[in-house]
């Protein structure tokens, strides 16, 4: 590098166009894959949402090993146990975690339940230990799990409820159905979405009028009531599962209508293409146009806003259930749990029976920031 | 002239939406096997009171409930004469509440006002609020202005509703001393407006109006702040700054008003969200708007009660959007005189 009479810099080595053409083919010569993953790369917040939601999912079939009770397992001696902490240090000494065991006292002021700590008889944590039984991964009967109380002490990392269930458990077998709702609902909403956007899209005319005309009255409606009245439809003797089922395709019913219109306004662009009028005239059929030459070219930006509309739908679950029309007990999800936080009084007198909030709200975090990640890594248009 | 009849166009398009709703909104509330009349019948039935059977059966024929369910929506709706002639939601008769045992519009009536005041204090709260915070976090973006308000903002649209109204609420009485549940104070209840039941009213609307207005302030907010944000980049904004004129007169000349298109347009895809919440709000928080009326006419499938407050919470949305409809063609010539072709 020297400086010439006129203030440039100019390089006096050689050019050399190996290494000038090396340079720009290593981004050319890689995968769309790879190139997706290094701009995702880019959103950390995205990237840490992803990683938190890839462990929550890979969580649930495990839900009964990590939680040190089963959902459903009453200890009526300890109703509405406040939460306990574990304790590295007992007087001073490090042994290891423990708890110490608590006896309910009645409090004849308040007429309410006091649980005192019996501080000189501290009782360590057993690991993988034997406790009340569950399905591993849903079939393989176990007995094992991570924690579980020690002999004559409990373990409520976040409290007992009114019927003195762990909330800490029951929020890890709640997670199996709440974050599930999510899926089973976009799945659906992105079936009917994509069939009747390109339905509309590629063939237009009078099945594009008719099917602008649903979406316009859907988009138009609030969901939340129509939601309420298509809940309060579903038979009160119906199982848990098919009420889970019928719950997450009510959701998704109502929610396709966004994705239809990107779907339908993509297709209108793309269907006077060059690629695809030379699919048609060499014989091509409707269907298979639509599947191999035009989705492919969004599908990708497609999953991503797909991405974004998954909390909605965890929420839209939560608030159904917290009304009493959604999931309804023995079933438990985050919603059905807050059910009992529903009053003034719980709120202030039990408060942590609306722990089930936090998880919410950080997973719906981190859904948006997810799928805000994915859609900037994706996004077609992107300079 | 071309305004006029953009504004006829749309309100028959209304028109013609809000009887699609109707079929839709009856077919929903008639899914379920068996409906009120018919529960109790059994009930009266298995318990062997005979008196009350008569009654049942004749409220059943007076609505026509023993008819086919095209026939029953047409007489509700008005389009068809029933036992009384032509006595439809057209016609301004709204039915009878079989689960209260009264005429629906008698239920009804101070909760619809109600519920126009929740919402239109929401849509103003979201206003007031994005407004100024999304051009803030524009001007002043990638700064700690900038990520504290997106940071409140994504937890705004993160917390479901109901808990935030709950928390709010108690805390909201703890240290500002405000009141809990309710519209008004109980003793204002049934007595005309005066000017301590309004401010009644209003302190007891502070709560209602934060907790459903938030999620939609946020979206709100994030959206004025990137329309905002594309807007600043343009070679114009350069040349302004260029030609010396003060930061702030050079947003609210050029780029803000071009931003705020799809600030008017935004509250017809907002009002839906904006009514589901209230309703849920409404609910947590026992005020007496549509909501409540609505979930316990839901769960006990009392016909005409669920219909009607669908309707109506169809309608206040439509409504809206017409209005937003409207105020955009007024501030965007594109759209008024561009007409339906693109």
């Amino acid at each position: 590098m020297s400086m010439q009479s006129d203030g440039r810099f100019v390089d006096q080595a050689p050019y050399n166009p190996e290494a000038a053409a090396e340079a720009r083919s290593a981004e050319l010569d890689m995968s769309n894959t790879r190139l997706l993953w290094l701009r995702f790369k880019q959103h950390k917040l995205g990237l840490v949402s992803g990683i938190f939601l890839l462990l929550a999912y890979l969580s649930l079939p495990f839900a009964g090993f990590i939680a040190p009770y089963t959902p459903n397992e009453r200890l009526e001696d300890y109703i509405y146990a406040p939460p306990q902490a574990i304790n590295l240090f007992h007087e001073g000494k490090f042994i290891g975690p423990h708890v110490y065991p608590t006896t309910a006292e009645i409090d004849l002021e308040t007429f309410s339940w006091k649980y005192v700590e019996d501080r000189d008889a501290p009782a360590k944590l057993e690991f993988f230990c034997e406790g009340s039984k569950y399905n591993l991964v849903g079939f393989i009967p176990s007995t094992t799990h991570l924690v579980c109380a020690p002999e004559g002490a409990t373990l409520f990392l976040f409290g007992a409820d009114r019927l003195g269930r762990d909330v800490f458990s029951r929020i890890f077998y709640g997670a199996q159905l709440s974050l599930t709702v999510g899926l089973v609902g976009i799945t659906v909403s992105f079936v009917i979405g994509i069939v009747l956007g390109s339905i509309a899209g590629y063939f237009g005319g009078f099945l594009d009028w008719i099917i602008n005309r649903v979406i316009e009255v859907l988009r138009s409606l609030p969901e939340l009531p129509l939601w309420l009245a298509l809940s309060a439809a579903v038979p009160s003797h119906w199982g848990p599962v098919s009420v889970f089922f019928i719950i997450s395709i009510i959701l998704g019913i109502l929610d396709w209508p966004g994705l239809a219109r990107a779907v339908r306004s993509k297709f209108l662009s793309l269907r006077e293409e060059e690629f695809v009028k030379a699919a048609e005239m060499m014989g091509a059929k409707p269907s298979r146009v639509i599947k191999k030459h035009l989705l492919p070219n969004f599908l990708s930006h497609l999953i991503a806003s797909a991405t974004l509309s998954i909390p909605a739908m965890i929420l839209g679950e939560t608030a159904l259930s917290f009304l009493g029309l959604g999931l309804r007990a023995p079933a438990v999800s985050w919603g059905v749990m807050l059910n009992d936080a529903q009053n003034l009084a719980s709120i202030e007198i039990y408060p942590w029976t609306a722990i089930p909030m936090l998880p919410i709200v950080i997973v719906v975090l981190a859904f948006n920031f997810f799928g805000d990640g994915l859609r900037d890594a994706m996004d077609p248009n992107r300079s | 002239m071309a305004l006029l009849r953009f504004a006829v166009f749309r309100f028959l398009t209304m028109l013609a939406t809000l009887a699609v709703v109707s079929i839709l909104v009856f077919a929903i509330i008639t899914l379920p096997p068996g409906d009120y009349l018919s529960n109790q019948i059994n009930e009266l039935r298995a318990t062997g009171q005979t008196a009350g059977i008569a009654k049942a059966e004749f409220l059943r024929s007076e609505y026509s409930l023993d008819q086919p369910l095209w026939k029953q929506y047409m007489i509700w709706a008005g389009f068809m004469p029933g036992p009384h002639g032509f006595a439809g939601l057209i016609q301004g008769e709204f039915g009878w509440s079989f689960e209260f045992d009264k005429p629906v519009s008698d239920l009804v009536g101070g909760a619809l006002w109600m519920t126009v005041l929740v919402n239109l204090a929401a849509v103003l709260f979201i206003y007031a609020v994005a407004l100024p915070l999304g051009v803030l976090a524009a001007a002043k973006s990638k700064t700690w202005v900038d990520y504290s308000s997106a940071f409140v903002g994504y937890l705004g649209l993160a917390t479901p509703n109901f808990l935030l109204a709950l928390i709010l609420f108690y805390y909201g009485n703890r240290y500002l001393n405000l009141p809990i549940g309710g519209l008004m104070d109980p003793k204002f209840e049934g007595e005309p407006m005066s000017f301590d039941k309004m401010k009644s009213v209003l302190i007891h609307l502070i709560i209602p109006t934060f907790v459903i207005g938030t999620s939609g302030a946020a979206a709100m907010m994030q959206r004025l702040r990137a329309n905002l944000l594309d807007e600043l980049g343009k070679p114009y904004v350069e040349t302004a700054r260029a030609k010396g004129l003060s930061e702030a007169r050079m947003l609210s000349k050029y780029p803000l008003r071009v931003a705020f298109n799809p600030f008017v347009a935004d509250i017809g895809t907002l009002l839906p969200s904006l009514v589901s919440g209230s309703v849920l709000v409404s609910v947590v928080l026992g005020l007496q708007t549509i909501g409540p009326l609505l979930l316990t006419a839901l769960k006990s499938q009392d016909l005409f009660l669920s219909a009607f407050v669908l309707m109506f919470v169809a309608l206040l949305t439509l409504i809206g959007t017409l209005v937003s409809d409207l105020l955009l063609a007024l501030l965007d010539p594109r759209i008024r005189f561009g007409g339906r072709e693109r």
